[in-house]
């Protein structure tokens, strides 16, 4: 573990998605965000809306019940209780108000690109028609299956996929990304998004979603927490929280009788006070904020999950299916060695090698003069520098690419490329491969490597010699740091598999480098679904990435499919989340988001009941000291007095809430590791925590409570 | 020898007389109820009943057999204790009255075994034998049926089935309470409890005023009033006679037949859900709790002493026994009311306000610790249930336990669970508090007077059946009350606890990963021993502080 910490936020990597601020964490709590949703706090009083919350309607039915009590019989006690009971409510309210505006203002922006545009649709298009009539129609009278047509400049009117033409489109809208992406009919990358602009060329697109139901609209309706639904795990949660509610309200409601007996009957207030300090309000009221912050979280990394039983089903992923290119590996290949056969110096391969790629632009030719001179301090030189020197350019005939030095007195080639035919080329010049070349090129094609081997033909006045150097290993890279990260979520119980259309030797090589638990070599998209099958089989939720169509079935039976939003309409209707960053290795962080979502709920749930203890000291005493002394032992916190004594844990209740907004917002800190490890973490914090912090906190308060003129 | 080593050897020869119970009983037991095999009898019982051994139950149907088979044995109970005057063997004892045999059938049928009467002025020898001995073989062994078909709610998958009550009852009496309580009879016997079919005979006491005493066949209902954690005494000083409970021996002995399967349970839990180690969590926290109840209250009643007869004795001697003494009083006290058996060896109402209150905080665990049988095993799983739901959120995952899944629907049976007791117990004393009449039943006054009727309606609801005495209960009101307390205590959990099973059951199996939160570690006991103390402590504490707290801290 020690290696991990202090490591930047986005790793392997991941590009920093506009927003995040770290890993798994959320923004920063804005205090002027409370003064602006404290109108909306207040709008939340409305016990309709209360009472999809019992938690906190039972406080606010309390919260009634005290000002009727106030106003008959007034007394600063049954005011100073009356109003923080209400603050409680607010309170509550305002973190919901807190979490919901965040999302707000989100969907604002959002909206703006959804500005009124005119759509061109074309009536009884068909492809290749060269003269399509065209009409003008208001882009929300746009139907399922229309056609429009789109040029440069203006704004596509709604999702669909292009069916003629190519171009560039600003997706800026919706990404934030500014650099223009293509767009074209037919393939993976046909799907665009209405609000988005084209900058270049023509396209037809063909319309696939309603007005009103575009990707945009289900964007805000998400961000906005429109529809949003509680979550199976909230509703067990809220369950348990209900009967916590309804044992403290017997206990509390019997007490009287038997106070009665005892010579110290109560009044309202004290019982509604007790009441209130007992039922868990802490995490009741912050148990919606923290479902609103966790997908919030999710919208800062630029992801949209279609529900939170999505965002909850990643934490509880057992199996995460990785594409291997562009997420475990760089997109391209990389020279990673110099292999010299016998008599060959290092240096001369090196020297070769480099020469005869300095006019290569593939990705792979520019890693050979980045490892030439890394490794050994060759000097990249350019073409100009080369006097006589022609540049031979790969051909798919030649399989080969190299440069041809005419220096007057020696004719010195250099050839590059696939083994057989650098080999052919050396025969053909009067040259004899070395026998160890074959044994070199196999071991780096067993290794999971591609061999490029480097040829070399010298001419001199009457005589030439032809020769094979050597051979340079380009292998796929693994991205920095993914070992550490497949190690991390194995630490978390998740194994991971990786993808990939490579040959299963290959494919070896590459997972045992990226340290991946398994992997599926020559997949299509057939095998992905079956392996996404049989993990289900047994019991397991898988997490995939797709982009194209036929990944589409996949990304509908995985429990959590992200889309990427470069993909197709049917990839991102499949999915329950979408990327709009594109990043495959975002699954990652999506898995990390949904398990803090539920340590944030279990962490404040312990804490919430944990502080009970402080608050009954506090209490119990301050109602019976009176008739029996003895009790007053059980005031360890030596408060002022009886009324300072409740209106302290009162007080304190309410403000603690205000306190962990921030916390609910942001979540609890999350850093992979074992579940016992998480647990005993998360007890000595929350659960001691939560015992201890109110004895403190209700103490301070009343040290100053205490000087309320009237609060005795 | 002093009564300090004393204690100690009597603590250490029961813990080590359980601990080598552990594995063998818990092993045979989970073969009973895992076996496929019916014994002859148990055939002839299935014929004579009309039930089809080999038949599954869905859980709504293993529910209502169980509540049916109560029903029936209510019912039949209640009219045997009215019509026990016609029969033979009555030593001349009068027709029980409406409220009382109600109270009395309700509270046999559902292991509480309260007694509002007094078993050698009120009942006859063949009620004994025949009425209430036979409903401490039946309660004893639904609580053990009801936990095992919750068991297979963990084992079972995709299923909406969950055994067959008819067998598992069966088994158990055939199997395991019979042969056991044959045995333990002849024990009790060879040391001194009697078993005769004598009617009532005079004795002169020591202050020469004549006693009349009947005999009995007590020892074989002690040994399974005893091992069914039933409590029901033959006479009504319970154990603390020298009919049923002669010397500091067959005290030890009751001890333990009231503990063994209970503490055993979790073996055969183990075993049956195919992982030992869970079995090592569950009876880890209930020896802690158990070890620190008898701790508690026995350096209570050391060292507490609230009253002048206790200093001059040097100790809380009032309403023990001499021949036992404080320590195995105070052994007997904390096993007794942390098993839902409520078999008395001492007046709980005359120790210390910390011991009598501990015996109070013992039942409100809700007997766990290790409880009735069957019934404390289902009730520390339930309990269980919750820790794990709390925990299993703090490691971020969808909770589950054994792999199975806690959903909503999950937590909403476990919550219900957790709820029913505290309310009948909180309602009914507050209830009863609030009508003056019921009040005035109360021999004390101040808060060893509140004691008194909380511990009343803390030992109904939760089925142990032990009184603090000084509540003059035999009165159609407390009859009533307590008796339907009793049976809505015990069988509305039994509801929820089949209707968790069957949730369980029909789920699909979550594979156990790293990820996965560790029930089998130090770690999870001592989080389910904070959850269980925790949970309680804030739901009684207001209730306490009234009564036994604030008595002791006077």
């Amino acid at each position: 573990m020690a290696v991990n910490r202090g490591k930047p936020a986005h790793r392997g990597g991941t590009d920093p998605a506009p927003g995040g601020t770290g890993r798994v964490s959320g923004g920063l709590l804005d205090p002027r965000q409370l003064l602006r949703s404290f109108p909306d706090a207040l709008r939340k009083l409305d016990p309709r809306v209360m009472a999809r919350n019992p938690v906190m309607f039972v406080v606010e039915v309390g919260a009634v019940l005290t000002t009727a009590f106030a106003i008959k019989t007034p007394s600063v006690f049954a005011w100073v209780i009356t109003v923080w009971l209400w603050l409680t409510v607010v309170f509550a309210n305002l973190a919901e108000a807190v979490a919901e505006g965040r999302g707000k203002a989100q969907a604002e922006t959002l909206r703006k690109t959804r500005t009124e545009t005119v759509a061109r649709r074309l009536a009884d298009w068909r492809r290749g028609d060269t003269a399509p009539r065209e009409e003008s129609v208001p882009a929300a009278g746009l139907k399922l299956g229309d056609h429009v047509v789109v040029e440069a400049g203006q704004v596509i009117p709604g999702d669909g996929d292009v069916v003629e033409g190519i171009a560039s489109v600003d997706e800026s809208a919706i990404t934030g990304e500014s650099a223009p992406v293509i767009r074209e009919s037919g393939g993976d990358r046909s799907a665009v998004t209405g609000g988005t602009k084209v900058l270049s060329d023509r396209i037809v697109v063909r319309i696939t979603s309603k007005p009103g139901e575009t990707f945009i609209d289900r964007m805000i309706a998400l961000v906005e927490g429109a529809s949003r639904q509680k979550t199976p795990n909230e509703i067990a949660l809220n369950i348990l929280l209900a009967s916590l509610t309804i044992v403290f309200l017997i206990a509390v409601v019997t007490l009287q009788p038997f106070a009665v007996f005892a010579g110290a009957p109560q009044s309202i207030v004290v019982l509604v006070a007790l009441v209130v300090a007992l039922i868990p309000t802490t995490i009741g009221a912050l148990l919606s904020a923290i479902g609103i912050a966790g997908m919030d979280r999710l919208v800062q990394r630029n992801v949209l999950a279609v529900s939170g039983r999505a965002v909850e089903a990643a934490g509880d992923v057992n199996t995460l299916l990785l594409d291997k290119t562009g997420t475990i590996t760089l997109g391209n290949r990389q020279a990673a060695e110099f292999l010299p056969v016998q008599g060959v110096d290092l240096e001369e391969l090196a020297d070769a090698a480099q020469l005869s790629s300095i006019a290569d632009e593939t990705p792979e030719g520019r890693s050979i003069v980045v490892l030439a001179k890394e490794r050994h301090a060759l000097r990249a030189r350019t073409e100009g520098e080369l006097a006589h020197a022609t540049f031979v350019p790969f051909t798919a005939e030649s399989r080969m690419s190299g440069v041809d030095l005419d220096d007057p007195q020696e004719q010195r080639a250099l050839r590059k490329g696939a083994a057989a035919s650098v080999m052919t080329w050396v025969r053909s010049a009067g040259g004899h491969p070395l026998a160890d070349v074959g044994g070199i090129v196999d071991g780096v094609s067993a290794s999971g490597g591609t061999p490029l081997v480097v040829g070399e033909v010298l001419r001199q006045q009457d005589s030439s010699t032809a020769r094979v150097l050597g051979v340079i290993h380009l292998k796929d890279v693994v991205k920095a740091g993914m070992r550490e990260r497949f190690d991390e979520l194995r630490r978390m119980g998740i194994r991971t598999v990786m993808i990939t259309g490579d040959n299963p030797l290959t494919a070896r090589a590459i997972a045992e480098e990226a340290g991946v638990d398994d992997f599926l070599a020559e997949a299509t998209p057939e095998d992905k679904m079956a392996l996404i099958k049989r993990e289900q089989a047994g019991g397991k939720l898988v997490a995939m990435t797709g982009d194209g169509t036929n990944d589409a079935p996949a990304l509908a039976q995985a429990d959590v499919g992200v889309a990427m939003n470069t993909g197709t309409s049917a990839a991102k209707e499949a999915g329950n989340m979408v990327d709009l960053d594109s990043n495959p290795t975002k699954l990652i962080e999506i898995v990390e988001i949904g398990k803090q979502l539920l340590i944030t709920r279990g962490a404040l749930t312990t804490f919430s009941i944990a502080n009970d203890v402080a608050k009954y000291f506090a209490i119990i005493p301050a109602m019976f000291a009176r008739v029996e002394p003895g009790l007053d032992k059980l005031n360890i916190m030596k408060l002022h007095s009886p009324t300072s004594a409740i209106a302290s844990a009162i007080i304190f209740n309410a403000l603690i809430i205000v306190v962990l907004i921030p916390l609910a917002l942001r979540g609890v800190r999350y850093r992979p590791s074992s579940a016992a490890a998480l647990l005993s973490r998360n007890i000595w914090i929350y659960g001691l925590g939560g015992l201890v912090v109110p004895f403190a906190g209700i103490k301070v308060i009343d040290l100053i409570v205490q000087f309320i003129p009237g609060l005795r | 020898m002093s009564d300090t080593l004393g204690g100690w050897l009597e603590i250490l020869a029961l813990a080590a007389a359980v601990a080598l119970s552990f594995r063998p009983l818990g092993d045979y037991m989970a073969h009973i109820l895992t076996s496929r095999k019916h014994w002859r009898v148990e055939r002839l019982v299935y014929r004579a009943g009309g039930m089809d051994g080999d038949a599954d139950q869905i859980w709504t149907v293993y529910l209502r057999s169980v509540l049916a088979f109560s029903a029936v044995s209510v019912l039949f109970l209640y009219g045997f204790l009215r019509l026990q005057n016609h029969l033979p063997l009555a030593l001349g004892t009068p027709q029980m009255s409406a409220s009382q045999a109600f109270n009395t059938a309700a509270s046999f049928v559902t292991n509480t075994n309260w007694q509002s009467y007094s078993g050698e002025a009120a009942l006859g020898h063949l009620v004994q034998m025949t009425g209430l001995a036979v409903q401490n073989f039946l309660s004893a062994a639904v609580g053990i049926a009801v936990v095992t078909a919750f068991i297979r709610g963990f084992t079972r998958t995709r299923t909406d089935r969950v055994g067959n009550f008819w067998v598992d009852l069966t088994r158990v009496v055939v199997r395991l309470l019979l042969p056991m309580a044959f045995v333990f009879a002849i024990v009790l016997v060879a040391a001194g409890v009697i078993q005769n079919f004598h009617g009532f005979q005079d004795a002169t006491a020591i202050a020469g005023g004549s006693q009349k005493i009947p005999g009995g066949p007590v020892a074989s209902q002690e040994a399974i009033k005893e091992l069914g954690t039933n409590g029901g005494g033959f006479y009504n000083a319970n154990s603390a006679h020298p009919f049923e409970n002669p010397t500091a021996f067959t005290n030890l002995i009751e001890i333990y037949l009231l503990l063994v399967i209970s503490f055993c349970l979790p073996r055969t839990f183990g075993v049956m859900v195919g992982d030992k180690r869970q079995s090592w969590t569950i009876v880890a926290v209930m020896v802690l709790i158990w070890a620190a109840s008898v701790t508690l209250i026995t350096v209570n009643e050391l060292h507490s002493i609230s009253s002048t007869a206790g200093h001059d004795a040097g100790g809380m001697l009032e309403g023990k026994e001499q021949r036992l003494g404080v320590w195995a009083s105070a052994l007997f006290a904390a096993s007794t009311t942390l098993t839902s058996t409520g078999a008395v060896d001492s007046a709980h109402d005359s120790y210390s306000p910390g011991g009598g209150g501990m015996t109070i905080f013992n039942m409100m665990l809700g007997e766990i610790a290790p409880g009735g049988t069957g019934s404390g095993l289902y009730g520390i799983l339930v309990l269980a249930v919750i820790a794990v739901f709390v925990a299993g959120l703090m490691v971020g995952r969808t909770p589950e336990y054994l792999g199975k899944k806690l959903t909503g629907r999950e937590m909403r049976f476990a919550s219900l669970y957790i709820l029913t007791t505290p309310a009948l117990v909180l309602a009914g004393a507050g209830i009863a508090m609030a009508l003056p009449g019921q009040r005035a039943a109360m021999l004390n006054s101040g808060p060893h007077g509140f004691s008194e009727v909380l511990y009343a309606f803390t030992s109904a609801a939760n089925n142990n059946g032990s009184a603090f005495a000084g509540l003059s209960s035999n009165t159609t009101w407390y009859n009533t009350a307590l008796g339907l307390i009793m049976l809505v205590g015990r069988l509305l959990p039994m509801v929820f606890v089949l209707a968790l099973a069957g949730s369980l059951a029909g789920q699909r199996p979550v594979p156990v990963t790293a990820g996965t939160l560790p029930t089998h570690r130090p770690q999870f006991a001592g989080l389910l021993t904070a959850v269980v103390v925790i949970v309680v402590g804030l739901t009684y504490f207001p209730a306490l502080a009234l009564g036994p707290l604030a008595e002791g801290l006077r």
